[in-house]
């Protein structure tokens, strides 16, 4: 196999992992902060896609779909939130019920609204085009997405790390009991998270519906690899979410390129290697 | 400023304190004496609302706060020092103490917590699980005192400390009580606790059993050795 080869498909892994990262941040900190696994977090990546499509179609702007997405994930999370999950704190199994229940109630709101059709949203025309460097050449869009996930990546980093809410959010992973027991208002920290993390997977959600489509259960399909990421990275880990989006990112690009039979075990088999080695993943604490 | 009445709580089925009534007056400093296990650490995590009493009332200067959440209490004037010192460790020791700031104008003050603790000033860009244990027991005092509170529950800060940091501990306490601050103080070093506190009560099986000055239960070497098993 050719120096094109690797290449190329490592370009393709690393861009796909950008994707997952938008998706797989938001699950992490929301699972650090909030100790909920939120199964309907794959349903905001399909909702951001629908109303990023509904928004192009109307307004003409690929901007106009990514801002209007986001926002309207993060009310529909913030509501989630505030009016359901805050009622079941610690109690994992009503949390994953509820959740599975809202992913397919959204998937049948989904279906109602917009159809069964799959769609791709419009990109903008300069975002189009092929780079070319000497005989390799690379879609400007798919360079896009790894653009756009490097400054979120490196904003949610700066947020995190250097700033005051930043440490109130690491003091609430840390030991969310003793936060409160300083001070820090940890319901409007959990449900800023939460409103975060929803719409990053909506943004991820418009940006993927470029090149990946928008389409009745991609919701689904989306999770199972936000959920390796967080597993293998570990979970509430930012820096585990970016290293985790890249390594499935990857792996999921060679394994179906090398062998297509094979491509859920190239996955998950490495997942199950690294949970066996580290339960915690990559950068998680006990 | 603080008032418990026929304070009882609960972990699941299991009645740990069984009628708790005590007061802390303002500038007072209270200690809680007892045995491992007589539900020490279960009066303090009800009073700042980590489990809260099934039955009973807390009050804190005039409110009653018994259901109130933990965050609340804290902005109200009241502050934790916890048993194991819960230092965030992922935080680093200047991030630990701004986390846990209240407003702009407090009486406690970032320099002023590092003047309080020298040795922490050295170490203000280290993250709190690379500290040493009298560190963090340091550390976990400065955080309480950031959010400016005017009564501060302190579990076992002493626990685990080499007799020197006992000593470093005994100091501050007796410096924060010369300030003005109503401190209830649970402690298993009799001398230390003794030293600083204006009333005492023995905790037993979730009740109180013994309540007297220092002095009294100095002298009483009955209770002593019925149930703080010195001798």
């Amino acid at each position: 196999m050719s120096a094109e080869f690797w290449i190329t498909q490592a370009f393709n892994g690393i861009s796909y992992g950008a994707l997952l990262f938008l998706l797989a941040s938001g699950l992490s900190l929301i699972f650090g902060v909030m100790r909920i696994v939120n199964l309907a977090h794959g349903s905001y990546f399909m909702l951001g896609g629908y109303v990023g499509l509904s928004v192009v179609w109307r307004t003409g702007s690929f901007l106009a779909a990514l801002v209007a997405g986001a926002v309207a994930i993060a009310l529909i999370g913030i509501g989630m939130e505030r009016l359901f999950l805050r009622r079941l704190p610690g109690q994992t199994l009503g949390q994953v019920l509820m959740t599975v229940g809202f992913a397919l109630m959204f998937q049948d709101v989904a279906l109602l609204v917009w159809g069964g059709d799959p769609y791709t949203i419009p990109v903008p025309a300069a975002l189009q085009g092929i780079v070319t460097a000497g005989t390799l050449r690379f879609p400007a869009y798919r360079i896009f997405i790894i653009v756009v996930a490097v400054l979120i990546g490196v904003g949610l980093w700066v947020v995190l790390d250097r700033t005051r809410v930043g440490a109130m959010i690491r003091a609430a992973v840390d030991d969310r009991e003793m936060a409160q027991g300083v001070g820090i208002r940890v319901p409007v920290v959990s449900l800023g998270v939460f409103a975060l993390g929803a719409a990053l997977a909506a943004l991820g959600g418009v940006i993927g519906g470029g090149f990946l489509g928008v389409y009745p259960g991609a919701d689904f399909e989306v999770l199972p690899y936000a959920f390796v990421v967080v597993i293998v990275g570990g979970l509430g880990s930012l820096p585990g979410a970016m290293v985790g989006s890249l390594l499935v990112g990857l792996l999921d690009n060679f394994g179906k390129a090398l062998f297509p039979e094979l491509s859920y075990f190239t996955l998950f088999a490495p997942m199950a290697l690294i949970l066996a080695l580290r339960p915690t993943g990559l950068f998680g604490r006990a | 400023m603080l008032a418990l009445s026929d304070v009882h709580t609960y972990y699941g089925e299991s009645h740990v304190l069984q009628g708790i009534t005590l007061s802390v007056s303002p500038g007072e400093v209270v200690t809680i004496l007892g045995r491992n296990g007589m539900g020490k650490t279960t009066l303090m995590r009800s009073i700042i609302g980590f489990t809260p009493p099934r039955r009973g009332r807390v009050r804190f200067k005039g409110d009653d706060i018994t259901r109130w959440p933990p965050y609340r209490m804290v902005e109200r004037g009241m502050a934790l020092v916890p048993q194991g010192r819960r230092v965030f460790a992922s935080l680093t020791v200047r991030e630990n103490l701004e986390v846990a700031r209240h407003g702009q104008r407090g009486r406690w003050t970032l320099p002023r917590v590092l003047e309080l603790f020298p040795r922490l000033g050295d170490r203000v860009q280290n993250r709190g699980n690379k500290l040493s244990g009298g560190e963090q027991q340091m550390l976990a005092i400065g955080r309480a005192l950031m959010t400016d509170p005017d009564l501060l529950l302190m579990d076992e800060p002493t626990e685990g400390l080499a007799p020197l940091l006992v000593r470093e501990v005994g100091r501050v306490i007796a410096e924060l009580k010369r300030e003005g601050l109503s401190i209830l103080l649970v402690e298993q070093n009799l001398p230390l606790a003794l030293s600083v506190a204006d009333g005492v009560h023995i905790l037993s099986r979730g009740q109180i059993v013994h309540s007297s000055r220092p002095a009294e239960l100095m002298a009483n070497e009955e209770v002593k050795s019925r149930f703080l098993g010195v001798a």
